[in-house]
């Protein structure tokens, strides 16, 4: 309906516009012969007339007809002359222009040149970056004419491409030669392609191209790894920061109380499931705002875990006091019942949890290399959980308690610290940040009842490295081992890459037990 | 003067003792195998063939419970990782029985005719001979105890600090060993088997053998533990689990103690691995998830750790309760299993053996 209203407005518009194109073009549109069709549509390009612009769209939308031997262009029950975009009386039996696939492809590439002429240069740039991927040699010259008339740098760029690409098949090697290096300022896996075959001898004759093509085509390489390269830091920065809200929490409870939660991994897993019962919730009471549910999940998935630490806290961890292997034993059977009770609630299968509409998507930053919203946003709010994390720890009375608690137990509660609610506290926060995690994680990974699993030696080994009670170490340590894994995964596979992180960690601890950042003071045992 | 070796090691267990692992040895070696192949199956003495797998498979975690509480009980060394070196003994024999299974269609063991290896690996060389792979299943689980626990004590890791190491090392192996290209067969591990020394693997009496070699194991394990932990070396070991400083200042160095019990208990378990494959008769890299060593340390814990019989209590009543709720009530066997990591830990730091004993004392007070 809006397509056949444009039409007639188009149409209307043309009847004031200037000059009309040459009916006998026009007419050859509707030949018998589909080669007659293609040579007139490429005619009517080469114009560069923004009317053909009415009359080809006309086609692509089946819209043009002949009758009396004269092109027309028929919009529901009004029709047009298509070379002078006037009103004609409706003909009694107009034929319609049959359009097959092969005009169709033609006919998208032509509107995309003729749009390179057009006055709005967002419209101008959408038709350049549409033909860098299928500009051919019968555009060059339209496009050579288009980068005449462009004035905007960035759509120029952007011709300058898609005229090389069209040129690349010249007969005239200095064409060819022109055209190659032209590319050779690209970094496309597809202009990449397309220089391969000019590298070898029988691709190209002439010398100087296929010098030139080898050229170019190392250069592209080389930009390509760089924007590989780049794109496997940023990955393994936002791994890392997953790893630091995971190891934040396992870091305060580890400095404060000694024991290692086993169950710490969980915990991410019951802040994934608070997120999903949040989106449930939004899907049945508030379908409109569902866009919205990520940030109303972030308190409930911090409250919820918090309670669990709580419960765990208050029931388990808490009569084990200085028993620390034993603690790692019972908190391993508080994550068995957990991984369970997930099952029996929610299933053994992966819940879904979406996206919101305005985290899909990403930047592109090189022509291969897009950086995902969803995972900006996550190094974005790791950051934001880390400034808030710090503010308590060093400007708050809870946080100096916590940190006086960390260095010296006896002491703390000789000058009146509250030792045993200062657990709780800690261990509520450490298991909040995880729930927090898990937010983030329900983001970028599949929310199963197993999906804390994998995460607790990964997040004890960012609090080894870190050094203990540091939340410096743990943020370094953290970033560090995520984009040392992920640089290593690119080189070497994730598993060896996963085995020789492991196995470095085990080597460092040789040589510095006490992590990067060591408690400085009196500390043996 | 010092009692001759044979007097020491008689004197390890008392007379009770003897007599239980007397009857327990009659029990193993003649009772089962005559009430499984005389009497006929409708009899209810009968001992089924899935009876004896279980309680064969049982024995050889009883195995690997003793060589836990060495060095947790009495060494205070919390392993997580005792799975690989179980693992390591199980792949070791795995890869002899592996080359038994026949030549009939190929030289090579099937996963590597799908990998298209035209030739054995190095380290498959000499895995056609048991001697090899009898000499490997102790040697291998050694030489990683060996290596990793020499860093690892040197550089005085201790506490839960080790315990995660242990766990990631597990962890990395298992992931090392699911892949294809490290030539244990993937995921699919070893199977299949056919015979081992020229018997078949599944004839009941190959069966009744591996099970006595189980049972006469387990029992010279014990009798081998009962005398270390009375020996010096066991008395200073005990003595560095509970005060390691001081120890350290009498002029003992505990590394070579810790690495001592650590490599002893390593072999060990690699030893009950190598029994345990044939009797199962698969091995794949499961067996090294952090998940399987943890429970290894729940049926010491069970049974009551720093003592000798605890584990092997703690194995059988752990494995015997999850072969039953696997069958009755698959869903709430890990709700059992967590709530056992908890209620052990808190109510129950001496296992079942230190509540027997407790019960004892209180009779023995009221009388």
């Amino acid at each position: 309906m809006i397509k056949k209203l444009l039409l007639v407005l188009l149409c209307a518009a043309g009847v004031s516009a200037h000059a009309a194109l040459d009916p006998a073009q026009v007419r050859q549109l509707a030949a018998e012969d589909s080669a007659d069709k293609v040579a007139a549509i490429r005619q009517l390009t080469q114009t560069a007339d923004p009317d053909a612009v009415r009359v080809l769209q006309a086609m692509a939308d089946d819209a043009l007809y002949v009758a009396r031997d004269k092109a027309l262009i028929i919009s529901g029950e009004q029709a047009f002359d298509a070379a002078t975009g006037a009103a004609v009386d409706m003909p009694a039996e107009p034929e319609a222009v049959t359009v097959n696939n092969r005009l169709r492809g033609e006919l998208a590439n032509a509107l995309a040149a003729l749009k390179l002429f057009d006055a709005d240069a967002a419209v101008r740039r959408a038709s350049a970056q549409a033909l860098q991927a299928s500009a051919d040699a019968g555009m060059a010259p339209l496009l050579a004419r288009a980068l005449e008339r462009e004035t905007d740098a960035g759509i120029k760029a952007l011709l300058v491409v898609a005229h090389a690409q069209a040129t690349l098949g010249d007969a005239d090697p200095a064409v060819r030669l022109a055209a190659v290096k032209a590319l050779a300022d690209t970094a496309s896996p597809a202009v990449k392609s397309m220089l391969l075959p000019l590298t070898d001898k029988a691709g190209e004759a002439d010398d100087k191209v296929r010098y030139a093509a080898i050229e170019a085509v190392k250069a592209i390489d080389g930009r390509l790894a760089v924007a590989e390269n780049l794109g496997r830091v940023f990955s393994g920065l936002s791994l890392g920061s997953i790893l630091l809200l995971a190891a934040l929490g396992l870091a305060i409870t580890y400095g404060v109380m000694g024991v290692i939660n086993m169950a710490h991994g969980e915990l991410l897993m019951v802040g994934a499931y608070a997120t999903y019962g949040v989106q449930s919730l939004f899907r049945a009471y508030a379908p409109g705002l569902i866009d919205w549910y990520l940030p109303a999940a972030i308190p409930v998935a911090f409250f919820t875990a918090a309670a669990v630490g709580v419960v765990m806290e208050r029931t388990v961890i808490r009569w084990l006091y200085g028993r620390t292997l034993e603690t790692l034993l019972a908190t391993w059977g508080i994550s068995l019942v957990l991984i369970q009770a997930a099952r029996v609630a929610f299933g053994a299968q992966n819940v879904e949890v979406a996206n919101p509409g305005w985290m899909s998507g990403g930047i592109e930053v090189m022509p291969n290399l897009l950086l995902p919203w969803n995972r900006i946003i996550i190094v974005g709010f790791a950051m934001f959980v880390l400034f808030l994390v710090w503010v308590l720890m060093n400007r708050t009375r809870l946080g100096m308690f916590v940190r006086a608690v960390t260095q010296n137990r006896p002491m703390a509660g000789c000058v009146g610290v509250h030792t045993a609610r200062i657990d709780t506290m800690a261990f509520a926060l450490g298991a909040g940040i995880a729930g927090l995690g898990g937010v983030a994680l329900s983001q970028i990974s599949n929310v199963g009842p197993d999906m804390g699993q994998g995460y607790i030696v990964d997040s004890f080994m960012v609090v080894v490295v870190g050094g203990v009670g540091q939340l410096a170490g743990a943020v370094w340590a953290a970033l560090g081992l995520g984009i040392f894994s992920k640089l290593l995964e690119g080189w070497a596979g994730a598993v060896i890459a996963k085995i020789t992180v492991l196995v470095a960690i085990i080597v460092f601890i040789q040589k510095r037990p006490q992590g990067i950042f060591a408690l400085k003071g009196r500390f043996v045992e | 003067m010092r009692k001759p070796l044979v007097v020491r090691i008689l004197s390890s267990l008392d007379t009770r003792a003897w007599i239980a692992m007397a009857v327990f040895l009659g029990l193993a070696l003649a009772v089962v195998p005559v009430l499984h192949l005389a009497l006929p199956e409708e009899s209810p003495f009968h001992v089924s063939t899935y009876a004896i797998t279980l309680l064969g498979k049982i024995m050889c975690y009883a195995l690997v419970a003793v060589a836990m509480d060495l060095i947790w009980g009495y060494g205070g060394i919390l392993s997580l990782g005792h799975g690989l070196f179980f693992a390591l003994g199980g792949y070791a024999f795995g890869m002899y029985l592996m080359r038994q299974i026949g030549h009939d269609a190929a030289e090579l063991p099937a996963f590597m005719v799908f990998l298209d290896w035209k030739e054995l690996p190095w380290f498959w060389l000499g895995s056609d001979s048991f001697g090899w792979a009898a000499f490997l299943v102790m040697a291998l689980p050694a030489l990683v105890a060996f290596v990793f626990g020499y860093f690892a004590f040197r550089s005085r890791i201790k506490g839960v600090y080790f315990s995660i190491i242990t766990q990631a090392l597990t962890y990395a192996a298992m992931l090392l060993f699911f892949r294809n290209e490290t030539g244990f067969g993937g995921n699919n591990g070893f199977t299949d088997f056919k015979r081992v020394l020229g018997y078949g693997i599944t004839a009941p009496e190959t069966r009744l053998v591996l099970f006595g070699l189980t049972a006469l194991a387990l029992a010279a394990t014990l009798v081998f533990a009962a005398w270390l932990v009375k020996s010096k070396f066991g008395r200073v070991l005990t003595a560095i689990r509970d005060a390691e400083s001081r120890v350290m200042f009498i002029g003992y160095n505990p590394l070579w103690y810790k690495l001592g019990i650590w490599v002893v208990s390593a072999v060990l378990c690699g030893i009950a691995g190598a029994l345990y494959v044939p009797q199962v008769g698969i091995i794949n890299p499961s067996e090294m998830s952090p998940g399987n060593s943890i429970e290894i340390a729940i049926w010491v814990a069970v049974g009551g750790r720093g003592t000798l019989i605890g584990p092997i209590i703690g194995a059988f009543v752990v494995n015997l309760a999850k072969s039953w709720f696997t069958v009755s009530f698959p869903e709430y066997w890990l709700f059992f299993l967590g709530l056992l990591f908890i209620v052990v830990t808190l109510m129950l730091p001496q296992g079942l053996v230190g509540l027997w004993k407790k019960l004892m004392n209180k009779e023995g007070a009221a009388a």
